[in-house]
């Protein structure tokens, strides 16, 4: 008898000659199948999906989809209020969207610059124009932006204190905080699996180490401790030195959580009897794992990443916000944000704040896209 | 009980050490050492030159030329045996000094969210299981996800501004100004705990959103719970019924996670801190992380950690009291 | 609609046309399909069948315990006969009402295959026979505690006072079930029902508490629904047996008419799932297949996916009427509709 005769799909229940086709189909699908049919009927988690699907090819072509690059700065055009693309003005309505143009002028009184609508010119919006030159995919060099002005300046979210766009910005800053959260909960996954399985596995002393351990590192406050590891990045390191190491301090704090998860797990599935029955029948360590244990929990685990991807974004965006994460030039939601931190920001220029509406968005997305899949995973969950 | 008190206060010496190990780690973490950045603070501006002679007499008067186990040993020694947590050097002067009376204003932030927090989840949850799939249930779980998705810092300063517009005076800080300095008074106590309300709902919101929806999970689940349906059987009233059973046992997984509450919300601490002006532990962490003074953020990380564990200790034994398995498990 | 003639005077408990559905995700299931049965002052009624039969389901209806999500249909009947001599329909009592409470626990009372999660573990036994006699008993606290502590005693516990005091796991399964008993007994209820009380014991155990069972009976003069799917227990307990497959009644008779002439091919392939002493060296018979998912409930008998007589075009096609056997033994089964026509 080979161990692979052993394998979970084989213990299906009998099936009844009685049984309606539909149960024939449930029957015979296999476990990602049924995942996938539940999943269907969570309405909610698939907005979650589509959302986070929608805001990762915007940050993938982020420099196409902006209309500028992140650093361009329009010195007229500083702390714009976000301007809404109309169709209609006092002159009629045309089916090409525009804005109206702005101007600036100094306030007698404060005697800082202001920016006023100016409802008289009208300033047409045209898609793939040509605009700065940038690199597509990091790779392919063009000026083809999704969307543009010929003339004039665009800024959909209003522009910052340098007079920088924000749309652009947010952009950019989208594709950053996506790709440290998924590096970090990625690297955070290995390091649980390998210490995690290995606890869970083995068990006994070993598994009494790493327990403990994992205790400690979770007994300390989460971003407190993330603020001291960040604290001791160098200040001359560059900005994609701190990047990585700012994935590296994610993942470092955010095994232990998963780690705990994926040893309950491997515990529980250790005592079954398809695996004892592996294990009689010699199969090694790593192939009881790999082949046995893995598929059992496959599921199970992506519903764990997708749980902790949050957990990044937010982290991330704390640490940037005071200054202890990612700093400029690299933008991200964070970094965006510590232009945001007092409350005259908020009185002078609200439009800061939009960085924060796809924080809260993406992490939602993630919280119900999580909630869908756990639900749809659970294979105890039989109606009826 | 005494040896179960025993066997707990000996594990939380345990965890502490290990903690202390690892804090120790990151204090010693940021580059430069600890005696440039000392003299760097102390004789900057006053256009004295400092040679790297000067530089070993502060490393040797602080001892940062013995190796890193003997520094530790020194430094969680003079913590154990006489609460001393060295030498603060932004502050020139003693850490004890600078974190002083901070330690009681964290605390009362700590409990003055854990008590809002409770006095709303546990009510909440219970009702919300009750009402399973109703409009309410379905608002408070919109709830609880803004209480995930929203950043603390965010919330924060909505408040603020609305503080400030609609009522025309700012939540931020502990005290009112007239209060700041003056001794601590029966009017001074109100003062704070007027002030302690909006951290407290603010810390309190995703705390509140994860115990809430822990009541009502495990709510549901007792509900269905054999049990009940054996104490209906026997004609107990309906309310009584889930108060006596499913809601008594919905209380235990949120006293048993006390310690995690206490962790979020000490993580969370620093930014909303520092948003609203608070003169705590949190914010003076972020700041001596910021100005790279190890000693203040070492001995705050290790205070903080040390509440956490303390409240573990506080959860196992209200669980052991609540809960009568516990006791047959320990034997 | 139908059922509306009054309960007879030896009739304790009368269920008529029972229908009870589920309203799920997949749709509206029906767990019992229109069953009718009745309890006579102080006798023993056995409810066959095997798990997923809806014997569960039709004795709490009568409690009305059921989840929200159940359907009682508008022309089943449920009438019972309270001490105070009058007759209730208990399909027409409003949920939580006054009259509702009294009747659970204090005239008919509920024990469940689980001893252990049928009792609360934050809880000792005590509070919870207390509870359960305070309920129903114009008593003082301390008057309770000692009917608790005789109750106790009463059900064969050992040391009552000091069990009293004890939490549900620190008592073993037997004890447990026992304490069960007692709670239920205390109440002084005019109709017990078990459900499958001693499922989950060991056989030793499991006859002590019949045999306390059956003493208690005569004790205290109470009827007993019993639910199991052994029918080698309920032959030691029950003067009636119904025997329900899948939310339908298909024989029912005196149990000495159901264990020695049985009839129905269901009733018979149980019977041959017992091991018997005189018939030691036998192989025995388990009847082959799964019970139907309700579901995909079959057309016809509901049997006749198992059924090792089935007949083909007839079986499959619509429901058999009862047969009269004798004045008490009826059978819901072609084969013998046959032979009257």
């Amino acid at each position: 008898m080979t161990p692979t005769d052993l394998s979970p799909k084989e213990t299906q229940a009998p099936i009844n000659q009685m049984e309606s086709e539909e149960a024939q189909r449930y029957y015979s699908a296999t476990q990602f199948q049924l995942i996938w049919w539940r999943f269907r009927k969570h309405r909610l988690a698939q907005v979650g999906a589509i959302i986070l699907i929608t805001m990762a090819v915007i940050g993938l072509f982020a420099e196409f989809f902006g209309p500028y690059t992140g650093t361009t700065r329009v010195s007229d055009a500083v702390l714009v209020r976000p301007q809404a693309p109309q169709f209609c003005n006092d002159d009629g309505c045309t089916l090409r969207p525009f804005i109206p143009g702005v101007i600036s002028e100094r306030n007698p009184e404060t005697l800082r610059m202001e920016t006023k609508i100016d409802p008289s010119v009208r300033r047409d919006i045209y898609f793939f124009v040509e605009g700065e030159e940038y690199k597509l995919l990091g790779k392919f060099k063009t000026n083809i932006h999704f969307f543009g002005l010929k003339e004039g300046s665009i800024h959909l979210f209003g522009t910052d204190s340098l007079g920088r766009d924000i749309f652009s910005r947010v952009l950019l800053a989208t594709r950053t905080s996506l790709s440290i959260g998924i590096f970090g909960v990625v690297i955070a996954f290995v390091l649980a699996l390998v210490i995690g399985g290995v606890a869970g596995y083995f068990g006994g002393g070993l598994d009494y180490a790493i327990q403990r351990l994992t205790e400690i590192v979770r007994v300390i406050p989460v971003i407190p401790l993330y603020m001291g590891l960040a604290a001791a990045f160098p200040k001359e390191w560059s900005s994609t030195q701190v990047y990585f190491a700012m994935t590296l301090v994610l993942a470092l704090v955010g095994w232990p959580t998963l780690a705990r998860r994926i040893r309950g797990k491997l515990l529980s599935l250790r005592g079954e009897d398809y695996v004892i029955a592996a294990n009689l029948a010699g199969a090694g360590p790593s192939r009881i794992i790999g082949r046995h244990l893995l598929p059992a929990f496959m599921s199970y685990i992506i519903v764990d990443l997708v749980i902790s991807f949050p957990f990044m974004l937010l982290s991330e965006t704390a640490l940037s916000f005071v200054g202890l994460g990612l700093r400029p030039p690299t933008v991200s939601w964070g970094v965006l944000l510590q232009d945001a931190q007092t409350v005259r920001a908020i009185e002078q220029a609200p439009w800061l704040f939009i960085p924060a509406i796809f924080v809260v968005v993406a992490v939602l997305s993630f919280t119900v896209l999580g909630d869908g899949l756990r639900d749809a995973a659970d294979p105890y969950q039989v109606s009826g | 009980m005494v040896k179960f008190l025993f066997q707990r206060t000996i594990g939380m010496a345990i965890t502490m050490f290990f903690v202390s190990i690892m804090v120790f780690v990151i204090m010693e973490l940021p580059p430069g050492d600890y005696a440039e950045r000392w003299a760097f603070r102390k004789f900057s501006g006053t256009g004295a030159q400092i040679t790297e002679a000067d530089l070993d007499n502060i490393r040797a008067n602080f001892g940062l030329d013995r190796p890193a186990p003997e520094r530790y040993f020194k430094w969680i020694s003079g913590i154990v045996l006489h609460g001393d947590f060295g030498e603060a050097f932004a502050f020139q002067t003693s850490v004890n000094n600078v974190i002083g009376q901070k330690i009681w204003l964290t605390l009362a932030i700590l409990f003055s969210t854990l008590i809002v927090t409770y006095l709303v989840a546990i009510p909440v949850g219970i009702y919300a299981a009750i009402r399973r799939g109703s409009a309410e249930d379905y608002a408070l779980t919109v709830f609880s996800y803004l209480g995930f998705a929203l950043p603390n810092f965010l919330l924060a300063l909505v408040l603020l501004y609305v503080s400030i517009t609609v009522f025309d005076s700012s939540v931020g800080g502990l005290f009112s100004p007239e209060y700041a300095d003056a001794p601590w008074s029966i009017a001074k106590a109100k003062d704070l705990l007027g002030h302690l309300i909006i951290p407290a709902i603010i810390l309190a919101w995703s705390a509140t959103a994860f115990q809430l929806q822990t009541v009502r999970a495990t709510m549901l689940d007792e509900l269905n719970n054999l049990s009940v349906t054996a104490a209906r059987a026997r004609g107990v009233p309906e309310w009584k019924l889930l108060l006596k059973y499913p809601a008594r046992l919905a209380i235990n997984p949120v006293v048993s996670t006390m310690s995690f509450d206490a962790n979020r919300i000490f993580s969370e601490l620093p930014i909303v801190a520092l948003v609203l002006g608070l003169p705590e532990l949190g914010e003076l962490l972020l700041k001596s992380y910021l100005d790279l003074d190890m000693f203040v953020a070492g001995a705050i990380l290790l205070i903080l950690t040390f509440m956490i564990v303390f409240m573990n200790f506080l959860s196992d034994i209200f669980l052991a009291i609540l809960d009568p398995r516990v006791k047959l498990i320990e034997g | 609609m139908a059922n509306t003639k009054e309960i007879t005077k030896d009739n304790l408990l009368e269920v008529r046309n029972l229908k009870i559905s589920f309203k799920t995700d997949e749709g509206i299931i029906t767990a019992v399909d229109g069953i009718d049965f009745s309890v006579k002052h102080g006798q023993t009624l056995g409810i066959v069948g095997e798990s997923g039969s809806g014997k569960s389901v039709s004795t709490w209806s009568i409690m009305r315990l059921l989840p929200k999500n159940s359907i009682i249909d508008k022309g089943s009947s449920i009438q019972f006969h309270r001490k105070s001599g009058k007759v209730v329909e208990m399909t027409k009592l409003k949920a939580n009402s006054r009259e509702l409470r009294k009747i659970r626990g204090g005239e008919v009372a509920l024990i469940f295959q689980e001893p252990m999660s049928s009792f609360s573990p934050v809880y000792t036994i005590g509070n919870q026979i207390v509870e359960a006699v305070l309920q129903h008993r114009d008593v003082s606290k301390e008057e309770a505690e000692e009917i608790a502590v005789d109750m106790l005693d009463r059900v064969g516990i050992s040391n009552p006072r000091q069990r009293f005091r004890q939490y549900p796991f620190e008592l073993s399964g037997g004890m447990r079930q026992r304490a069960m008993i007692a709670v239920a007994l205390s109440m002084n209820p005019s109709l017990l029902i078990a459900d499958e009380p001693t499922t989950s014991l060991d056989v030793t155990i499991q006859a002590q508490i019949l045999e306390l069972m059956n003493e208690l009976q005569e004790e205290l003069g109470m009827s007993i629904i019993f639910i199991t799917h052994n029918l080698g227990v309920i032959a030691q307990v029950a003067d009636e047996i119904e025997v329900m497959y899948l939310g339908k009644i298909l024989e029912r008779g005196k149990t000495k008419e159901i264990i020695q002439q049985p009839q129905h091919p269901y009733t018979q392939a149980l019977l041959e799932a017992i091991p018997r002493l005189d018939r030691l060296g036998e192989r025995l018979t388990a009847i082959s297949g799964d019970i139907p998912s309700p579901l995909s409930r079959p057309v016809g008998c509901p049997f006749y996916t198992r059924c090792e007589k089935v007949m083909p075009g007839i079986c499959d096609i619509e429901m058999p009427k009862p047969t009269q056997l004798s004045e008490t033994h009826t059978v819901y089964c072609f084969l013998h509709e046959e032979k009257d026509v």
